[in-house]
């Protein structure tokens, strides 16, 4: 099906499809040209997923297709068909946080909070890949989510101490990192 | 030590602890609504016909096409909003849509409401617009050259927008006690806060004929105002909520058209309406930095001691006024804050021209002339042949001191700060010490911890705090306040939780709501956590009031000894015996009724007495040192920055790990500024912005982010709550100049401008290959006519503050 769009005549139909969202079977019905950033925020109510540019420059709205971040803002809805979607409402486990929500919570490496939930996304398919990332593999996993408000040291914490808990290292913050050097 | 409101640092039991932000759980797992995240039945979606040119007249708007579009419910036009606004009351030049004229590409010409955003997409290629062009303007000298056609009909003359010139003390009294005068021509770029969230606004106007904004704006109240001046209504009918703002750092400070347009929208149709910006609509919003020319004429004597300055500044507007006339001040009255200064004079000079309108970003009007005064410290120090660090030091201005122009200093820890940064780097083993190539350089900065004087003139107070007390232990923390990132809600929870005994989990704060809660000016000039943290506390020691005398009565303890802590009351010599909060909350509400207090904060007097005294003062002045390394590619131009150690001078941390996540912050974005971020503009004809996207406006990576080693100085100062000052912007200010610095210890080569690109290195380095200057920068200043100075003696010659007519000194 072509997805032009007559002007003035009204919508072309909605596509239909089946999903899966945050592990649980959806249908939704759409616009056929809506991105999936759109068709989750707007179709779905889950707004947690951000936007910054819609032109796959910031980072803002990555989801996990099948586990693999991609930049909703540049998949389209009809895409995800049969597939299965993660966004940062299906990151936590029932009420408990996922460590590296609780992470960035207590390091304050949410600031203004809009580009978390990419990053928290990224990060943790980083974490699923390599359990114990480096600093340098860090940045290079995370080199596309744009932040203007930590500077990303915080982030690049959070990442590493919840790297070691789910390693199942019980780790506290470094003294540094909450005081700064003395 | 003894801190302020009788707390002693080792009691603070929350104070100073590194608790986790209130809203931190609703930030990571996607819950915190941002205004676009806002959904209403049968909600109208808004988009914005914005001018295709940079200056010219409108001859004709038909907008009859996008009327009939299916799905238009409404075309709005400049006419229906005839009511001027503006940041400032003196700069009121902005209208919500234009009219009759478009002053910038991206001006807003015309609105439309519809059923969805496809169809207001589609819509606006319907609207036919005929302009006639007027000559443009793109940069400073273009405007002083270009006195007509005018872009405002108001101002000094031409397309000035203001002159200012200020002089405390006879400054050539001063030049002629110097043993050495240098002058440098300095430039720093604009940039833009580049927040991630992209502007969103909803309006709902209800049958009461109440009006309600929800928008991501770091200043509801002024936006409040705003909205009831151009919508015509009562300002009891309007109803900011302030969403939280997905990043601000100055850039949601100013009323937008689009805020006043769905507003004029929902009222129009009855309808919630929407509106969120493309980021290329962001960058034509823009407010950010200006571009800004400096000269910066400096007298001293052998051993350092500065004798006169005479600073300069060009601003280079854009299209409006906007907070601009506040930043012109900024270009010049922070800088005696940190050297002692013995005379100062000021000049500034603010253009309009036919880019972005520039504004409030972090550290306002500041981080310009920081930067041309460190670079310049640094050439003295060599010129003394003193190492740069130690001539800082030994200028200091004093604590508790009046600067030359009538700035009154409480702590001043930046020798402390200075201490730190250079033990930290190892500074000492390596300036002018590393191989060709590597370099490390130090800067500081000075900054203000809130404005003391609000945007419109009055003598109410700057914050106000409402407190509940409820008998399920519960306080309510009601307070105007904005929460952008920069943890405001935490603070008002952490202290009211410090004074109260309880855990700031055991406080719901409600802000930014210009209904529900008492007037807070806004998040901007860093005044938040200072002057809502005092309201807080007045408001929760005003309800510990309310509590102790039943509790003493009940537990027969006399008042003085019992202590709040660990939700419980108790005698503070016998802490067995004692209630919970609880229990003292339903005791005191048995006997007092409902529980509820107020608080509220008004800055100190200014000193300074003479017209324009009122930009610059502040309760509280914060201070930054920083040594920045870099390693530069000679062959490329490129530099690295791998590290900065910072030291900085808060007064007392609310909450250490945010405090350090704000010096981080700052960090970053002095880094972006000095090395990549700029606001640049194609040519005269069409003045459209380079690159208004997120991938080619230049910003730091996580690639490019350098290492930041911190150092908390807490110097606590008396006007602060429990001591503290603030660490949002005052950062961010001395990293372009450390970098600078430290490139000329690398190559050799001083970069008079930022921000510092490959090409501008490679240029300077080639020339001195060539066995020229090895500098790139700006060489010429513009000449523009001043009116006479305001002349004010200063505090060491035995002024009283105010001006005076001018005494000829010399002949």
């Amino acid at each position: 099906m072509e997805p032009t769009r007559k002007k003035s005549q009204g919508k072309l139909a909605k596509a239909h499809i089946s999903l899966r969202v945050n592990g649980e079977p959806v249908e939704v019905a759409f616009a056929p040209h809506k991105t999936l950033l759109e068709v989750l925020r707007e179709d779905l109510a889950l707004t947690g997923t951000k936007h910054g540019c819609e032109l796959g420059e910031c980072g803002c709205c990555a989801v996990l297709l099948d586990g693999r971040p991609v930049l909703s803002c540049l998949a389209l809805g009809v895409a995800a068909e049969g597939h299965e979607v993660t966004t940062v409402e299906g990151m936590a486990d029932g009420a408990k946080l996922h460590p590296l929500q609780e992470a960035f919570a207590e390091l304050g490496a949410a600031q203004c909070g809009y580009c978390t939930p990419g990053l928290l996304l990224t990060a943790r398919v980083l974490l699923e890949e390599t359990p114990l990332p480096s600093r340098e593999q860090i940045k290079e996993a995370l080199a596309g989510n744009i932040c203007r408000c930590t500077g990303y040291i915080k982030i690049f914490e959070a990442v590493e101490l919840a790297a070691a808990r789910m390693a199942g290292k019980p780790t506290e913050p470094s003294n540094e990192s909450i005081y700064g050097r003395p | 030590m003894a801190g302020p409101n009788g707390a002693k640092r080792k009691e603070l039991r929350v104070v100073g602890k590194p608790h986790r932000k209130v809203d931190a759980d609703a930030k990571v797992t996607g819950q915190t609504k941002y205004a676009d995240d806002l959904f209403f039945p049968r909600m109208l979606h808004t988009k914005i016909l914005r001018s295709t040119i940079p200056h010219g007249l409108i001859l004709k708007i038909d907008t009859s096409r996008a009327e009939s579009h299916p799905g238009v419910k409404v075309v709005l036009l400049g006419k229906d909003l005839p009511i001027p606004y503006g940041a400032l009351p003196v700069s009121e030049d902005e209208h919500p849509l234009a009219i009759g004229k478009v002053r910038m590409m991206g001006d807003p010409v015309a609105a439309i409401a519809a059923l969805d955003e496809d169809v207001a997409t589609e819509a606006l290629d319907l609207i036919d617009v005929e302009y006639e062009r007027l000559p443009a303007i793109s940069s400073i000298q273009g405007a002083l050259d270009t006195p007509e056609p005018r872009i405002h009909e108001y101002g000094e003359y031409g397309n000035v927008h203001r002159r200012q010139v200020y002089e405390f003390g006879d400054v050539d009294a001063g030049f002629a006690e110097a043993d050495f005068v240098r002058e440098d021509i300095t430039f720093y770029e604009g940039s833009t806060h580049l927040a991630m969230e992209q502007h969103a606004s909803v309006a709902q106007f209800g049958h009461d004929g109440k009006l309600t904004l929800w928008t991501c704006t770091q200043d509801p109240h002024y936006l409040h105002r705003s909205l009831a001046k151009v919508l015509e209504l009562p300002q009891n009918r309007v109803r900011v909520i302030a969403t939280t703002n997905g990043g601000g750092f100055g850039g949601k400070c100013d009323p937008f058209a689009h805020e006043i347009i769905v507003s004029k929208l929902a009222m129009m149709t009855g309808r919630p309406v929407k509106i969120c910006l493309t980021r290329e609509e962001v960058f034509y919003c823009h407010r950010g930095r200006h571009p800004v020319l400096m000269s910066t004429r400096t007298g001293f004597k052998k051993d350092g001691t500065i004798t006169a300055m005479h600073h300069r500044t060009f601003l280079d507007g854009g299209a409006y006024g906007g907070h601009g006339v506040a930043s012109t001040f900024y270009t010049g009255v922070l800088q005696p804050t940190t050297y002692e200064i013995k005379r100062y004079k000021f000049e500034a000079v603010r253009v309009f021209t036919n880019k972005a309108p520039c504004g409030p970003k972090r550290g306002h009007g500041t981080p310009q002339p920081r930067f041309a005064q460190e670079i310049q410290m640094d050439k003295i120090a060599e010129t003394l042949a003193i190492d740069p660090a130690e001539l800082r030091k030994k200028h200091l201005l004093p604590s508790n001191s009046l600067t030359v122009n009538w700035l009154r200093v409480g702590t001043m820890g930046l020798g402390k700060c200075i201490d730190k940064v250079v033990e930290g780097s190892s500074w000492k083993e390596k300036f002018r010490k590393l191989p060709y190539g590597k370099g490390i350089g130090i800067a500081c900065s000075g900054y203000m911890t809130g404005a003391g004087t609000p945007i419109y003139w009055n003598k109410m107070p700057h914050s106000g705090v409402q407190l509940k007390l409820d008998r399920s232990g519960l306080v309510t923390v009601f307070c105007g306040s904005t929460e952008i990132g920069q943890g405001s809600d935490s603070i008002l929870a952490y202290i009211v939780a410090e004074v109260l005994g309880i855990h700031p989990f055991d406080i719901r704060v409600v802000t930014a709501d210009t209904d529900l809660t008492p007037v807070d000016l806004g998040s901007y000039s860093s005044r938040v956590t200072l002057m809502t943290g005092n309201a807080a506390i007045q408001a929760a020691e005003r309800a510990k009031q309310m509590l102790v005398p039943v509790v003493s009565e009940k537990l027969e303890v006399p008042a003085d000894r019992l202590l709040f802590a660990d939700r419980r009351v108790f005698d503070r010599e016998n802490p067995e015996k004692g209630m919970t909060f609880i229990e003292a909350v339903w005791l005191a509400e048995s006997k007092l009724g409902t529980l509820g207090t107020v608080g509220s904060y008004t800055p100190p007097a200014t000193p300074g007495k003479f017209k324009g005294s009122t930009v610059g003062p502040s309760p509280a002045y914060s201070y930054t040192a920083a040594v920045a390394e870099v390693e530069v590619n000679p062959e490329t131009g490129i530099v690295v920055v791998p590290r900065i150690w910072i030291g900085h001078d808060i007064g007392q941390c609310i909450n250490p790990v945010l405090a350090i996540g704000q010096i981080e912050g700052s960090v970053y974005m002095g880094l972006g500024e000095a090395l990549m971020e700029e606001m640049t503009y194609r040519g005269n004809r069409n003045v459209i912005h380079k690159f208004p996207s997120f991938l080619e406006y230049k910003s730091p990576t996580t690639m490019e982010m350098c290492d930041v080693i911190t150092y908390l100085i807490e110097d606590q100062d008396s006007n602060g709550p429990f001591g503290a000052k603030e660490a949002g912007q005052g950062p961010q200010l001395p990293v372009p100049p450390a970098i600078a610095n430290a490139i000329y210890d690398a190559v050799g080569v001083r970069i008079d401008e930022v921000p510092i690109t490959p090409d501008k290195v490679l240029k300077a380095i080639r020339a001195k290959a060539k066995g020229q200057e090895g500098r790139y920068g700006p060489t010429v200043f513009p000449h523009c006519d001043m009116p006479a100075s305001i002349f004010v003696p200063t505090p060491g010659e035995g002024g009283d503050g105010k001006a005076v007519e001018r005494q000829p000194v010399l002949a």
